[in-house]
């Protein structure tokens, strides 16, 4: 029962948990990116349509990425090159991703694939209780896995890492030591949605290997969330997203179990608990706890520079 | 050769004003090239919007029901702006002033149509108010990011309204459908001209005019935009900044809340699925596209009916989704926000290498 339970609440965080991580890198370059949940369905619908006519999902995940990477770099460049305005910027990416997966899926809807196939790590995978959810699943899972390490490493153990995190703390401080802000942050955007499509593309690969329209459901805004939540720091990040993986899971328990609670209330369970995480890390980042990147939303033109 | 980019030291009148038209355009043209992607002639789709929108009467009174509601939760969305305040919740605003103005004409036992209406506007204004001051409170009191709980509060409001329509609403004579019963005549909106435009198109109108006259004629509205402009000087000179916030978001909420209580009494005559197919959205982009002016909300509400008309009739002759309508308000925006770059700065070509 808990092993079942453990290995969904992994399943279903991990769409989450990409994004967030994606988010975390736009944010650490100072750009915000409210496009979380369209980039998320272009993903899923360009990693179903991947899968779909190459046969391979590993061909799926890589069109994701790389159509969420050029989707991206709209964001991109309206926000860094053209200095607008980043809140619109993401609201109108999350429509735009909405309506072009809604035009481009029309073919794909009822198609199936063959999804991702879990592959057990030998040993490990015989644990109990933490065996089935962390060493039974799927490449992208594992790859998640490494993903937190590596974008752990990348911002706090390489130069680069530190120099995107100049450029989002403070651009003009960067600028001067030579560091291109508008490089950095047209790379930091792109690499960040092309991890969100990676997300999206676990929603149609492994979760339901089939292509719905909308079917990332507010999942891209509950990363956004959970980018405060986390203190802009992976770890944490792989935490808020378990947190929420385990609310669907056990939402998805009841139901399975029958209640005689509604299933329109439980279903709310996730948003609910989205607004209340919110209040706690706000309340938490305002004494201090953690801090935004100071840079975090503004654009930045040379000639402000003081 | 260089190019330069330098700042305007006015921005320019001339481009601000044909901006939004030459997004649109633009983006009209891109949105073509997607259709075209999906197998479908633009030029016919354009032909088809058009001449179902308003290519005959009762075509433009069509596009003045799918305006109404977009009037509504534009100006509700375009009066938080002016605090810079996002909210991006109007689509649950209209949900939950639905919710209210039904609870009202089904279970309040009231009977005369004029008592009827003014408590049905009251728990629409309400609810839609209390939906968003939920936000409000919570950036007030705390500064909690706005945008998130707004949007968040989309997806309790269309589950709630689920749960009553599948059950303790739902109608005992529907056949099981998730519908409430329909509104007795005395709960409804007048129609006009044997056609479906009621009475919530000119009550959107007023509101408009109440909202405009707010704005610059009153004190509170003048508190409203310095204080969007300048929280800061507003703090100095006394405004109490969090008081304000929860009010126009609460405010904001409850003119998007009456946007439900028209499209129930006026349209629908009960509470069920799809009370708003996305107007709380769409609504966003019209406060941008209106640069926050109450006209402008108008106008751009109307562009956006005809939109939505002609969507309709391309999903019913080729089965495209009517969800592509936001893929083009997303490439508006777009291009709207790509314009504004040209607007502040000016791009220069310089001979030579001795400028910049």
């Amino acid at each position: 029962m808990v092993e079942i339970l453990l290995d969904a609440t992994v399943r279903a965080g991990t769409p989450i948990l990409f994004a967030t991580l994606g988010a975390i890198l736009n944010e650490r370059a100072g750009i915000i990116n409210l496009g979380i949940e369209g980039l998320m369905l272009i993903g899923a619908l360009a990693g179903f349509a991947g899968t779909f006519y190459s046969g391979s999902p590993l061909i799926g995940i890589l069109a994701a990425f790389a159509v969420t990477f050029a989707a991206g770099s709209i964001h991109a460049l309206i926000t860094v090159q053209l200095r607008g305005n980043q809140i619109v910027s993401g609201l109108a990416m999350t429509m735009f991703g909405i309506g072009v997966t809604a035009l481009f899926g029309r073919g794909m809807v009822g198609q199936t694939i063959s999804g991702l196939e879990r592959l057990p790590i030998p040993g490990l995978s015989q644990l109990p209780i933490i065996g089935r959810a962390f060493f039974q699943q799927d490449l992208l899972i594992y790859t998640s896995f490494v993903l937190v390490f590596l974008l752990w490493f990348f911002l706090y153990r390489t130069r680069i890492g530190l120099a995107l995190r100049t450029v989002g703390e403070n651009p003009a401080a960067a600028d001067t030591c030579g560091i291109s802000v508008s490089l950095y942050r047209f790379l930091a955007v792109t690499t960040g949605a092309g991890l969100v499509g990676i997300g999206g593309a676990y929603l149609s690969l492994a979760m339901t290997p089939m292509w719905i329209e909308n079917m990332s459901a507010g999942r891209g805004w509950i990363a956004v969330a959970l980018v405060i939540f986390s203190g802009w720091s992976s770890g944490k990040a792989m935490f808020g997203a378990y947190l929420f993986g385990g609310i669907t899971a056990m939402q998805l328990r009841f139901q399975a179990i029958g209640t005689d609670i509604s299933t329109h209330i439980l279903q709310m369970l996730p948003y609910v608990f989205t607004i209340l995480v919110l209040v706690v890390s706000t309340i938490r980042l305002q004494k201090g706890s953690s801090q935004q990147p100071q840079g975090l939303g503004l654009p930045y033109d040379r000639e402000d520079r003081k | 050769m260089k190019l330069v980019i330098e700042r305007r030291d006015i921005s320019s009148t001339l481009l601000r004003l044909t901006a939004p038209v030459v997004s649109i355009a633009v983006a009209l043209l891109f949105a073509g090239v997607l259709i075209l992607a999906a197998g479908i002639n633009p030029f016919d789709a354009y032909r088809e919007i058009l001449y179902e929108a308003v290519g005959s009467t009762y075509g433009l009174s069509e596009t003045l029901v799918k305006a109404t509601p977009l009037i509504f939760a534009g100006l509700g969305v375009s009066l938080a702006f002016r605090m810079q305040i996002w909210n991006i919740g109007a689509e649950g605003q209209i949900y939950m002033g639905a919710m209210g103005a039904t609870w009202v004409a089904l279970f309040s036992g009231l009977e005369n149509h004029w008592l009827l209406m003014i408590a049905m506007f009251c728990a629409a204004f309400v609810c839609g108010g209390l939906w968003a001051g939920v936000a409000g409170l919570l950036r007030a009191r705390w500064s909690v990011n706005e945008v998130i709980v707004t949007l968040m509060m989309n997806y309790i409001a269309i589950l709630l309204v689920n749960y009553l329509i599948y059950g303790p609403w739902r109608d005992p004579q529907g056949f099981n459908f998730p519908l409430t019963a329909q509104f007795a005549d005395a709960a409804r909106f007048a129609n006009f001209f044997d056609t479906r435009l009621h009475s919530g198109f000119f009550l959107a109108l007023f509101c408009a005019l109440l909202l405009y006259l707010f704005m610059e004629r009153t004190i509170w509205g003048y508190q409203i935009k310095v204080i969007g402009s300048n929280p800061q000087a507003a703090r100095y000179a006394g405004m109490r900044t969090g008081v304000a916030i929860f009010a126009v978001l609460f405010l904001s909420g409850a003119i998007a809340g009456v946007a439900g209580l028209s499209e129930v009494a006026g349209l629908q005559y009960r509470l069920q699925h799809g009370i708003s197919s996305g107007y709380g959205y769409t609504a966003i982009i019209i406060a941008w596209l209106a640069r926050r002016s109450a006209l402008g909300v108008i106008i751009v509400s109307l562009l956006m009916g005809i939109l939505l008309v002609g969507g309709d009739s391309l999903q019913m002759l080729w089965q495209l989704p009517i969800a592509f309508v936001y893929a083009f308000q997303g490439l508006i925006l777009f291009f709207l926000l790509g314009s504004d770059f040209f607007i502040q700065y000016r791009v220069k070509l310089i001979k030579g290498v001795q400028g910049g």
